[in-house]
């Protein structure tokens, strides 16, 4: 057996059977960040408060939800939002922060992207960050179809109906999803099952992954420079902690980090008292009914990009660059050839055309999305979801010209 | 070498047991999720072809789905003239003319509206349009609606079930 001794403190005891300090130094006082970094670099911990927020609201929201097609519109919108003391908060809560993860996650990629933090041994961290999207995206779907109102029978209706395959007629497949010709019990106790379960097991095992991922290859920072992270922590240890380049993950950055996110909470608490209803579509305060569809069907604001990409073309075509898009994104390290790491702007004209285009494409298929497809508003979603794809296709030439800076 | 190759067996014992577990196990939850019987067995229903009306379209339903009949009126029968397409879909029963149809847009399974003052139906989540006989006239619907197996029995109809009409028509490709 191992040695043990007489433990001299509860810190000792504690230390002698789990190495507290020794996982405190990696993971916190000895975990070096840079120091030439911004507030977007505080986006990771911003999230990591809204899924601890969306975990907590869940959790209050599940003991009075009813997962059944004659009770769930009922038990959110009468019993939840009317008799629960603070039942409205949990799912204002919950509703809001569902709604600002995307944009926070939006904002955390575009950072990315833009600095180059996907090269030069953080693409693990880039394709665990993506697949996370993947995994809130099937979240945020699932969650959707709980209330089971209008919004939620229709959308379950048409995103299950993408399985379909367009061509191929997989309605066998579909049918084995719902469970049912149509999206019923069997599908709503199964898409409760996804949502409560087994979608945010695999979240927080990616969270993990996605945190594992950075330790090694550390933060990126503003200027893409590589740092011996070494030999600027033995300079910050021996005392010269202004001459070092890096600093204490906690409490240095983390004091700035949970500024940034005090920020954020004001703003989103602002909207949780005060603006919520943005992310409440007024359609899904009706009842789901199998044999009427709303006028307008849309998507939840942050789906409207692909869901831009899917609508202009005939179905198959559609699916096909409905796909890309979705895994277009993962392969991002891969395609950019460029030798550089460092900020879009100082990449030379090519990319920096290519990252400021493509944010701003992802702006313009994000409004078309919401609008009727009619008129000038479809040549422009049509126009827009060519060229998303376009760019992406064109991605590995103009990267691989990019002269060394 | 002798330890080694025994662990190599144990290995693939192992290896062996936990794959007849993972494949019986997938089957399991495969199969879970398949739609239950009762929910397979509900899957009829009876139309009384005598009670509709000329150019009003009634919308019944059928596993769960909306199923448009449509008795088409003689100018509307007058126009498919010379449309085998829009003949071939056609379902008599005695001197009626019917359109019955999965009243699903074949693009992603909105419902579409009918317009009688255009006798046709528009999908209002795409934009996809389908005339009276329910083939498709802007896109992005790949294909006219579908049509559900039926069988005619006297005035009659019987969703769900496969009559010699139907099979024709699938056969022929006209519906899915």
């Amino acid at each position: 057996m191992a040695h043990f001794t007489k433990a001299t403190s509860v810190k000792d005891w504690l230390n002698q059977r789990l190495a507290i300090e020794t996982v405190e130094k990696v993971m916190m006082s000895e975990y070096w960040i840079p120091k030439n970094i911004n507030f977007l670099w505080a986006m990771g911990m911003v999230l990591v408060v809204t899924f601890a927020l969306l975990l907590v609201s869940g959790i209050f929201l599940l003991m009075y939800y009813v997962p059944t097609v004659d009770e769930a519109f009922h038990s959110v919108n009468y019993t939840i939002m009317r008799e629960v003391d603070f039942g409205w908060l949990w799912r204002h809560v919950h509703g809001v922060a569902a709604s600002v993860v995307f944009l926070v996650i939006y904002i955390h990629m575009f950072t990315g992207i833009y600095y180059g933090s996907y090269k030069k041994g953080r693409e693990m961290i880039w394709i665990s960050g993506m697949l996370l999207f993947v995994a809130f995206s099937a979240e945020a779907f699932s969650g959707y179809m709980l209330p089971w109102g209008q919004m939620s029978y229709w959308a379950g209706m048409v995103i299950t109906n993408l399985f379909a395959g367009g061509s191929l007629h997989a309605d066998g497949l579909v049918e084995w999803i719902r469970g049912d010709y149509v999206p019923a019990q069997a599908f709503l106790g199964r898409f409760f099952m996804l949502h409560v379960l087994l979608i945010p097991l695999a979240i927080v095992g990616l969270i993990g992954l996605h945190f594992a991922a950075l330790r090694i290859p550390h933060v990126n920072n503003q200027d893409g420079e590589e740092i011996d992270f070494d030999a600027e922590s033995k300079k910050y240890l021996a005392g010269d902690k202004a001459g070092s380049k890096v600093m204490r993950f906690a409490n240095d950055f983390m004091s700035k980090d949970l500024m940034v996110v005090g920020i954020f909470l004001i703003f989103l608490f602002y909207l949780v008292f005060w603006n919520y209803g943005f992310a409440l579509d007024a359609i899904n305060f009706d009842p789901a009914d199998g044999l009427k569809t709303p006028a307008h069907i849309y998507p939840e604001w942050y789906f409207l990009w692909s869901y831009e990409i899917l609508r202009p073309f005939p179905i198959d075509l559609g699916l096909i660059l409905f796909g890309f898009a979705q895994v277009i994104f993962v392969l991002l390290p891969f395609l950019d050839r460029s030798p550089n790491t460092c900020p879009a702007n100082r990449r030379g004209t090519m990319f920096k055309v290519w990252f400021w285009l493509m944010l701003s494409n992802m702006i313009v298929l994000t409004a078309m999305g919401k609008l009727p497809p009619e008129g000038i508003f479809s040549t422009i979603g049509l126009v827009a979801a060519v060229l998303f794809v376009v760019q992406w296709l064109a991605l590995p030439f103009i990267t691989s010209r990019e002269k060394k800076v | 070498m002798e330890n080694n190759s025994r662990r190599g067996f144990m290995g693939k014992a192992f290896g062996a047991v936990a794959a007849v577990g993972a494949v019986g196990s997938l089957v399991a939850m495969k199969k879970t999720w398949d739609p239950l019987p009762s929910v397979k067995a509900a899957g009829f229903t009876t139309l009384d072809m005598t009670t509709y009306q000329e150019g009003v379209m009634v919308t019944e339903k059928w596993r769960g789905k909306p199923i448009f009949v449509l008795k088409k009126s003689a100018e509307v029968m007058e126009n498919e003239k010379g449309n085998p397409a829009a003949e071939a879909r056609n379902i008599k029963i005695g001197d009626d003319n019917f359109m019955v149809a999965i009243g699903l847009c074949t693009h992603l399974g909105c419902i579409p509206a009918f317009r009688p003052a255009e006798n046709d139906f528009l999908c209002a989540c795409h934009g996809g349009m389908f005339d009276a006989s329910g083939l498709v006239t802007k896109v992005p619907p790949p294909r006219g609606f579908d049509i559900p197996p039926f069988r005619i029995d006297g005035t009659n109809l019987i969703l769900g079930e496969v009559g010699p009409e139907w099979q024709s028509m699938k056969d022929n490709g006209v519906t899915l």
